[in-house]
């Protein structure tokens, strides 16, 4: 039987492979991509929740499973934006690498 | 009976003092008759309330917060203040005359009988006022219309600094004043004189605030009445006309400060320690103030300090806790000061301004109703027999031998010394030989200004006589152990005026030269030096506070604190996302640390 520790554990690996992901790797596209892990991993621990809340009605809080079709959503806005930004990057600098894009520090 | 007419005193010089500002500065005949008109109206009806005694004056509410604070306009007519009513109008009126004389030519003639109109409403307003509001509204006026009057020849720079200077003093001991005044009233609630008068008792059970608060309102009275160490101001203050030194700074405004504790003496009367302030105050100011006039050569001077000795006097008679002595002095003070005024005011006229008494000399002979008037004043101011000085003097004598021998020793030591410089006066600029061309040329005053003499002078004779003074005053008792002091005071008085005698008779200089007495014992450069001093400190002070932690501090420290802030923060925009990322996930553990385990 798989309890709610389980599914937290999964969750936090996912999120802990997400965070590295975006602190070491230098290509954009990888690091965009390891949001979208730590993004999912925050969606398995609210279903997760919601899953193991069950209600005196019998019936599991919907609360957290609203709230991830929600970040769906936005994620999947929020990469549409993330790319049409690389893409415009990648034309004029011709490079993905975040370590040719420092221009904005002081 | 309560009537309207007994307002009439104070407001017939007010009007005259609206009428002349208002209407007629330009035609001085007409300012001066406003002027001399009102202050007879004020003059007569003072007869009139002296001669009614039963007479009392409609009373109206002027402040009047229900259970808070009530201020009424009344008057007091009591014994007291009938008999300074009309002594004040009644030298005010010789006065006023006398100034037709001695300003005939001045140009702001108007301008001087509307601020002397203002002086007679503020003075009869102090004497009559029934509560400290009044009394108090008055007293600044009084000090106000001083200032305009010293000031009178303001395009001189010593009448206009003299002017401020008398007013700045008098304000310092006016402040105390005040602070005396709000204390009583938050002890009493009331402000009233009579009022305040059965409330004493309860301050009575603090003897500590009671000292407290009869000091302060003796401050007023330092201040006003020019005693140590708030005297600097009288003796400049001669700048002024000289019937206004007559008027305003010997016979009515600084006695003011002695009528003020007569009239308040049930605060003062209550602690012996403000007692024994008072007198020795009196003491120190009658002191010091003769032997200054020992050395000073300006005639006015001379009888400035005597003021200042005089008054000294009275002070003493208030802290020797005797009312009627100090009023005794001060109505004989009154004419026979105001009579020397006159005299030695005749006697500059004469010699077109000349105030240098070296230059006079032989003056009895080219004006001699001047000079047997002013013989009569002096003789009074140094208490010979029978003239009014002698009485007064030899009772404030006999209640200090009755009650501190030390202060009694100091007061015969300044009597003698009284008569040493009043007789180095005379010698000087009435015998001898005339020592310049225009006391040579002098000639006798116009009769408008000999007449004023010849009253005072037939008033300084009688003053001191009972029978006299006794319908206006009442006169403090002799006791038997009084014989020999009188005795005292004329072996003091004969030594003062024989060493005077040996000293300056027919001299064309000084002979004695003491540098000390001549500078009046530095106080004027000890004051400015402080006053230099104090300044010099808060300049450096707030030029500190200024530079250091306004500008510095304040200022610079801020805008230095942002910069310095951002050059640290600058730090951290290393422009590596990586490093960016690490950070944010380092706060976001913190954080959650934070609020998870720490509270």
């Amino acid at each position: 039987m798989t309890t709610l520790g389980d599914y937290l554990l999964v969750s936090g690996i996912l999120f802990s492979i997400g965070f590295a992901g975006v602190m070491v790797r230098r290509n954009l596209i990888i690091i965009l991509m390891s949001l979208e892990l730590m993004l999912n991993a925050a969606n398995l621990s609210l279903v997760a929740f919601s899953r193991f809340r069950v209600g005196p009605d019998g019936l599991p809080n919907y609360n957290a499973q609203v709230f991830v079709f929600f970040v769906i959503t936005v994620a999947a806005a929020e990469v549409a934006v993330g790319l049409a930004i690389l893409v415009a990057l990648f034309r004029i600098r011709q490079t993905t690498s975040v370590r040719d894009i420092s221009s904005l520090k002081f | 009976m309560n009537l309207m007419f007994p307002w009439l005193i104070l407001l017939a010089p007010l009007v005259s003092a609206t009428a002349i500002t208002l209407f007629t500065l330009r035609w001085k005949t007409s300012s001066s008759a406003i002027s001399i008109a009102a202050v007879l109206v004020s003059f007569i009806c003072s007869c009139l309330i002296f001669a009614h005694r039963t007479v009392a004056a409609a009373e109206f509410t002027w402040i009047g917060i229900s259970g808070v604070f009530h201020v009424p306009l009344g008057l007091t007519l009591d014994q007291l203040s009938r008999t300074m009513a009309v002594l004040v109008s009644g030298i005010g009126a010789v006065i006023h005359i006398y100034s037709l004389g001695y300003m005939r030519d001045d140009e702001g003639k108007s301008r001087y009988f509307a601020a002397l109109s203002l002086f007679m409403f503020a003075i009869l307003g102090i004497v009559v006022a029934n509560n400290f509001v009044m009394l108090f509204i008055f007293w600044e006026l009084v000090g106000f219309t001083s200032y305009v009057l010293i000031g009178h020849w303001f395009y001189r720079d010593a009448a206009a600094d003299a002017a401020n200077k008398a007013f700045i003093t008098t304000r310092i001991g006016d402040f105390g004043f005040m602070i005396g005044i709000l204390m009583v009233w938050m002890a009493t609630g009331s402000l009233v004189f009579a009022e305040i008068a059965p409330r004493m008792s309860t301050i009575a059970g603090h003897p500590l605030l009671l000292t407290i608060v009869a000091l302060l309102i003796f401050c007023g009275a330092v201040g006003k009445s020019a005693q140590f160490p708030l005297h600097v101001w009288l003796p400049d203050a001669m700048e002024g006309p000289t019937p206004v030194s007559a008027l305003i700074h010997a016979a009515t405004m600084v006695a003011a400060g002695v009528y003020m504790l007569v009239r308040v003496a049930f605060v003062i009367q209550g602690s012996p320690a403000a007692l024994l302030v008072v007198a020795w105050i009196g003491t120190i100011t009658a002191v010091m103030a003769a032997l200054i006039a020992t050395q000073q050569d300006d005639i006015k001077r001379i009888l400035a300090y005597s003021t200042l000795s005089q008054l000294g006097y009275m002070i003493m008679a208030v802290g020797l806790a005797s009312n009627d002595a100090a009023m005794f002095h001060l109505f004989t003070h009154a004419f026979f000061k105001a009579l020397l005024f006159l005299g030695a005011g005749s006697v500059i006229v004469m010699l077109h301004h000349e105030q240098n008494i070296w230059n006079m000399g032989g003056l009895s002979r080219k004006l001699p109703i001047t000079f047997a008037s002013f013989l009569v004043g002096a003789l009074a101011l140094i208490g010979c027999p029978p003239f009014s000085g002698f009485f007064s003097k030899d009772a404030i004598l006999a209640l200090a031998y009755e009650r501190n021998t030390a202060i009694f020793a100091v007061a015969l030591f300044t009597a003698f010394l009284t008569a040493f410089y009043v007789i180095r006066m005379l010698l000087i600029v009435f015998f001898g030989n005339a020592r310049s061309d225009i006391a040579r040329e002098s000639h006798e005053s116009p009769p408008v200004m000999i007449v004023p003499l010849i009253v005072l002078a037939l008033l300084a004779t009688l003053g001191g006589f009972a029978f006299f003074a006794r319908s206006f005053l009442t006169l403090p008792v002799e006791r038997e152990i009084a014989i020999f002091v009188p005795a005292l005071a004329i072996a003091a008085l004969i030594a003062g005026s024989g060493l005077a005698i040996a000293l300056y008779r027919n001299r064309a200089s000084e002979p004695v030269d003491l540098e000390l007495l001549r500078h009046k014992f530095y106080f004027d450069e000890l004051y400015s030096s402080l006053i230099h001093w104090t300044q010099e400190l808060l300049a450096h002070v707030s030029a500190f506070v200024d530079r250091w932690i306004i500008d510095a501090g304040a200022v610079g420290g801020s805008s230095r604190g942002a910069w310095g802030i951002g050059a640290l923060l600058r730090l951290v925009q290393v422009g590596n996302l990586q490093a960016y990322v690490f950070l944010f996930g380092l706060g976001v553990v913190a954080i959650i640390y934070f609020a998870i385990f720490r509270f």
